[in-house]
């Protein structure tokens, strides 16, 4: 099935809820790898939006992007209670652990402030991180 | 006059009965319940300090720079976002508001150029202003961190730049495509401190996004980010004069921004009713035809259209036309004469052409270019309301619940109009949109129909009598209504007619292609309003049975109650600035102004004692009687103002014809238009920005236009009229256009309240102007029809003889496009080119298969009458066996293919209709080489003779 004719399919199964957008958004970030400039003006013209509307929210958020990166992605919270348990001391290990090969994004609280440093791979928290654990976590994605 | 922005208020004007009374830095104001405090602050003549807030748009409460102190009330709340309440207590100036202020304005300058002296802003900047009011003297956080200094400067628009170094990210521009324009073509993209206004996508640019081109996002910008480009080349404009936009029938005003004799940029008045503050990109930018290097500016003389075109003074041009009009009048008769008033001009220039031909000519040969457009309107809506006019102000659009667009494309020919329809539309109010093509108003963004009628080209008065069968016989008559207001032995005759069985929506759904429950949604939807209002253009009139149609639109909106209140109505959208004060000036053959005919002898008799003259009573010729009796010899000179026949009427070849065999042809314009190639005289003319007068909107509205700087040419056209009157030797008087319209007025019923000075003291009038109505009359028929009865006429569907067949299978339509007007004069003179270049076919995927065509493709385009070519476009836009296209541009020539078929009551040509046959070609007609070889040659200008 072309890419097109999957963005409809995807499109019709969240076209008549309230506010389908995100849902729609979502969905073809996770099955497409992107929400490519194509896909934006499909998704505008089958809601009626403009192609401006779609672009100003697949480049806010961090969770969609305009171009596929097919590496694996470990978040890592960079809010104020896991700093105060010493994440930042962590990245310098993070990012020799990640090289080229794993992205790193940073979030910013992941719900687990007492128990932080705190960081998420696929949809799998992982807490009390240390170097060696978030390398090994890192090594594991 | 020294140059000031506008004042704004900050937040929009609220309309509301309560009144809160509140004080502010210790005065006392009253406002309507729900304003903001910053309007509030700014009615007692305060100004909070703003960045993201405008009065054209809803508050947005971003740049935290409007905070102020409310006592009683912790922190402090943005003053945009606040309403005013009843016994409030403000501080706009405290030491803590001040410190915030200074802290905010601190941030924004860490990341801005500081070039302001170099900057094509500097002084005319609300950032620079803010930073003065807030007294910035120093950004503590330095310069060094990172910053957008070095963002690329978008130059893709060929009438501003959009420099992304100097926004502040306001979000104002995104707001004005959004509130004002309705296109939403610009978005922020990213977040946080990489957030960037854009226009479109990744990769876009502003010429390749949806943008088009209105400008709101300029006006809106208050920094130098978005920034005209005349203004960087110019400089700061040094006064300015308020005027009225000569393109459209919206009659947008605009203070007109000069430098010296420059005109460094066009603004929408806030102040002018018709536009509130809006623009589009022909009124706002494209009037660079001003002084385009084609312009004519000396008289030119040739005895026949074979020799070169030979500059003389406007002397011997007026002695050598006076002498040719003269004599030919002595030898053929007054009936011999004519001449053909202007829809772009003046109602001062166009009274005094239709004087010329009635007092100076002796015969009542005059016509107007109403003749190929709303004639029917006038016909029809004289007819069953009793005046020649729409009934609403453009206002009335807000109170709308139902609009049923029919033959009209609003977001292309009327754009001002549009958007505040569209803005309605947003809020709610359903969408009827009946048009063979699937206009942009059918589906874009936020805004869709619910019902698009596609009918088949020539069908309007089916479906029409169709929507009215359903009405009749569901039972969905405003009974009260029609036994009140209307002619009730008439209205019973027509609900008989429309309740046969052969007017249903199932019985002509073949001939209409509409299918029959679509229809009948429709005029269900239409009937229960509860304020519907139908708004309609050319695609109604242009037809065999325009005036047909018309009456068959007035009969719906009579039989459901929807005349003589706001929010609904019936409403020509006019092509033309001045359509419908040229038809209102007497420029009809059968007509005197205000719409009395020509055989009433009172009415005769009255301007035969002001003009000293006696008038022929039997009704003149109209153009394309006057074109046919050219060609029988008994019609020999004709003087055009601004008008472009030989391009704008139909069937191209017969009216070459019929201009040829004249022995004078006076063309005064602009340019050398294609008429000017069959013309002997050529009177140059002068813009719109260059003359006093009046022009009168689609709504009746007479607005002034001013002069803002002198004519190219000497003379403004009502001078030279009254130049040619008087070298004829009727020794006219006139030193001003306000005295002509002083003669109106005296002449005029509906015009006897309307003087210079009035509309200059109330910015604009709508007629009638009268006893009963001396502020001007938005909205008519609001005690009873004009004609005392609304009459209620049958309209029996009569299929055009333009006929589909074997040898042309398709039926074309034509039109107009956003960025060009009309015959394209003006607009193809300008950088507005850049959207349209040429003539396209737009032509449906299955009719383009079957003929082996693909976008791109030069086709031949052929009709009973001829033949021309162009290149095709493939859309699902129009239905198959439906093509279209515009005619702005003379290569093309458009009506080489249309026909000679007319509205059966007024003449007006059935543009919309023509059978034709689309196929492959390899290069242009032997019609077009032809005229391009004629016209070339046409347009030659002799050398100057040496100096003796």
């Amino acid at each position: 099935m072309s890419q097109a004719a999957r963005i409809d399919e995807i499109v019709a199964a969240h076209v008549h809820r309230e506010g389908p957008l995100l849902p729609i958004l979502r969905d073809v970030q996770a099955e497409l790898g992107c929400v490519s400039a194509e896909a934006e003006t499909q998704v505008a013209l089958a809601l009626n939006l403009s192609r401006a509307e779609v672009h100003g929210v697949v480049s806010f958020y961090h969770d969609l992007s305009e171009r596929p990166d097919p590496r694996p992605c470990v978040e890592i919270c960079r809010a104020e209670a896991c700093q105060a348990r010493g994440a930042e001391a962590l990245m310098d290990a993070a990012r020799a652990a990640a090289g080229e090969r794993v992205r790193l994004a940073d979030v910013y609280c992941l719900g687990l402030c007492s128990v932080g440093p705190n960081a998420k791979l696929g949809d799998e928290v992982h807490a009390r991180l240390d170097a060696a654990r978030l390398a090994s976590l890192i090594a594991s994605a | 006059m020294t140059y000031e922005r506008q004042k704004d208020f900050g937040t929009p004007e609220v309309l509301a009965e309560t009144q809160v009374t509140l004080i502010i830095d210790g005065r006392e104001v009253t406002v309507p319940a729900g304003t903001s405090v910053m309007r509030a602050a700014a009615e007692c003549g305060g100004s909070i300090p703003k960045l993201c807030a405008t009065d054209n748009m809803k508050a947005f409460g971003s740049c935290r720079l409007c905070l102020v102190e409310i006592e009683g009330r912790k922190g402090t709340p943005a003053s945009c976002t606040t309403p005013a309440e009843q016994g409030m207590v403000v501080a706009t100036q405290t030491p803590r508001l001040e410190k915030l202020r200074r802290g905010v304005m601190e941030l924004y300058i860490s990341d801005h150029p500081l070039d302001c002296l170099t900057c094509s802003a500097n002084n005319d900047c609300e950032l620079q202003d803010q930073a003065a009011a807030v007294g910035l003297r120093d950004v503590r956080y330095g310069y060094e961190g990172a910053d957008h200094l070095g963002a690329p400067v978008d130059t893709s628009n060929p009438y501003f730049d959009f420099d992304p170094s100097k926004c502040i990210v306001c979000s104002r521009c995104v707001r004005a495509c959004d509130e004002v324009q309705g296109t939403l073509a610009l978005t922020i993209d990213g977040r946080g401190f990489a957030s960037m206004v854009s226009a479109g996508q990744t990769g876009d640019d502003f010429l390749s996004s949806e943008c088009v081109s209105c400008g709101a996002c300029v006006q809106a910008c208050p920094t130098a980010t978005l920034q005209e480009k005349s203004v960087k080349e110019i400089g700061k404009p040094e006064r300015s004069v308020v005027t009225t936009c000569a393109y459209c029938g919206v009659g947008c005003t605009f203070r007109a921004e000069m430098r010296g004799e420059q005109l460094v940029r066009m603004v929408p008045w806030k102040d002018g009713k018709a536009n509130r503050g809006h623009s589009c990109v022909k009124g706002r930018f494209a009037w660079g035809y001003a002084n385009h290097a084609d312009r004519i500016t000396s008289p030119m003389i040739r005895e026949t259209i074979h020799e070169p075109w030979r500059e003389v003074s406007w002397d011997e041009a007026l002695a050598y036309t006076a002498g040719k009009l003269n004599a030919i009048k002595a030898q053929y008769g007054a009936r011999a004469l004519g001449g053909i008033t202007s829809s772009r001009c003046t109602n001062e220039e166009t009274f005094l052409v239709q004087k010329l031909v009635r007092a100076g000519f002796g015969s009542n040969n005059v016509d107007t270019c109403a003749r190929v457009c709303h004639s029917p309107t006038g016909y029809g809506l004289k007819t069953t309301f009793g005046t020649s006019a729409g009934t609403q102000d453009f206002d009335s659009v807000m109170q709308a619940d139902v609009m049923l667009v029919i033959g009209a494309n609003p977001t292309d020919a009327h754009p001002v109009f549009a958007s505040r329809m569209k803005r309605r539309l947003r809020q709610g109010a359903k969408l009827i949109v009946i048009d063979p093509r699937r206009i942009d108003l059918v589906r874009t963004p936020h805004v869709s129909a619910e019902h698009h009628l596609a009918l088949r080209p020539g069908t309007n008065v089916a479906v029409l009598t169709a929507m009215a069968h359903v009405i009749v016989t569901e039972g969905l008559v405003d009974q009260a209504f029609v036994a009140e207001r209307c002619d009730v032995d008439a209205f019973e005759d027509w609900a008989r007619f429309v309740s046969d069985e052969r007017h249903s929506p199932e019985f002509l759904a073949e001939v209409t292609g509409v299918p029959a429950t679509t229809l009948r949604e429709a005029a269900r939807l239409y009937a229960k309003g509860p304020n519907s209002a139908i708004y309609y253009g050319l695609g109604v009139t242009e037809h065999s049975q325009g005036s047909s149609t018309v009456m068959a639109i007035a009969n719906l909106a009579m039989a459901t109650g929807n005349i003589g209140r706001p929010g609904v109505g019936v409403n020509p959208l006019r092509g033309q600035n001045n359509v419908q004060g040229a038809c209102d000036m007497g420029s009809f053959p059968h007509e005197l102004s205000g719409y009395r005919h020509i055989s009433d002898g009172d009415t005769r008799a009255l301007f035969e004692a002001d003009w000293q003259v006696s008038l022929d009573d039997d009704p003149g010729l109209r153009i394309p009687n006057m074109l046919d009796a050219a060609l029988d010899g008994s019609f020999r000179a004709i003087y055009i103002q601004g008008e472009d026949i030989l391009q704008s009427d139909p069937d191209t070849r017969h009216v070459a014809a019929g201009l040829a065999a004249m022995d004078c042809v006076i063309v005064h314009d602009l340019f050398l238009n294609e008429t000017a190639n069959y013309a002997h005289v050529f009177l140059p003319g002068s813009t719109f920005l260059e003359k006093d007068g009046t022009f009168t909107n689609a709504e009746r509205r007479i607005q002034l236009v001013r002069k803002v700087m002198e004519p190219a040419n000497g003379l403004q056209d009502w001078q030279v009229t009254q130049a040619l009157a008087n070298a004829m030797g009727l020794g006219w008087t006139y030193t001003h256009p306000r005295e002509i319209m002083d003669e109106i007025a005296r002449l005029t019923p509906s015009f006897e309240g309307v003087s210079f000075e009035r509309l200059d003291e109330q910015g604009s009038l709508q007629w009638p102007v009268n006893e009963a109505n001396p502020d001007g009359s938005p909205v008519m028929h609001v005690d009873g029809f004009v004609r005392g009865k609304g009459l209620f006429v049958v309209t029996d569907y009569v299929p055009t003889d333009e006929k589909t067949g074997l040898r042309f299978p398709l039926l074309l339509t034509t039109g107009r496009i956003l960025s060009q007007y009309n015959v394209g004069a003006q607009t193809r003179r300008t950088a507005n080119v850049v959207w349209h270049e040429e003539d396209v076919l737009e032509i449906h995927p299955v009719d383009a298969e079957n003929r082996g065509l693909k976008s791109g493709d030069w086709v031949r385009l052929a009709s009973r009458k001829g033949e021309t070519t162009l290149r095709a476009k493939v859309t699902d836009r129009v239905a198959p066996g439906v093509v279209y296209t515009t005619f702005h541009h003379p290569e093309t020539q458009a009506n080489v293919v249309t026909t000679d078929y007319s509205d059966w009551a007024t003449n007006c040509p059935e543009y919309k209709v023509t059978a034709v046959q689309v196929s492959r070609s390899n290069g242009p007609s032997d019609w077009q080489e032809n005229y391009a070889e004629l016209a070339d040659r046409s347009r030659r200008i002799a050398p100057a003779e040496p100096a003796e």
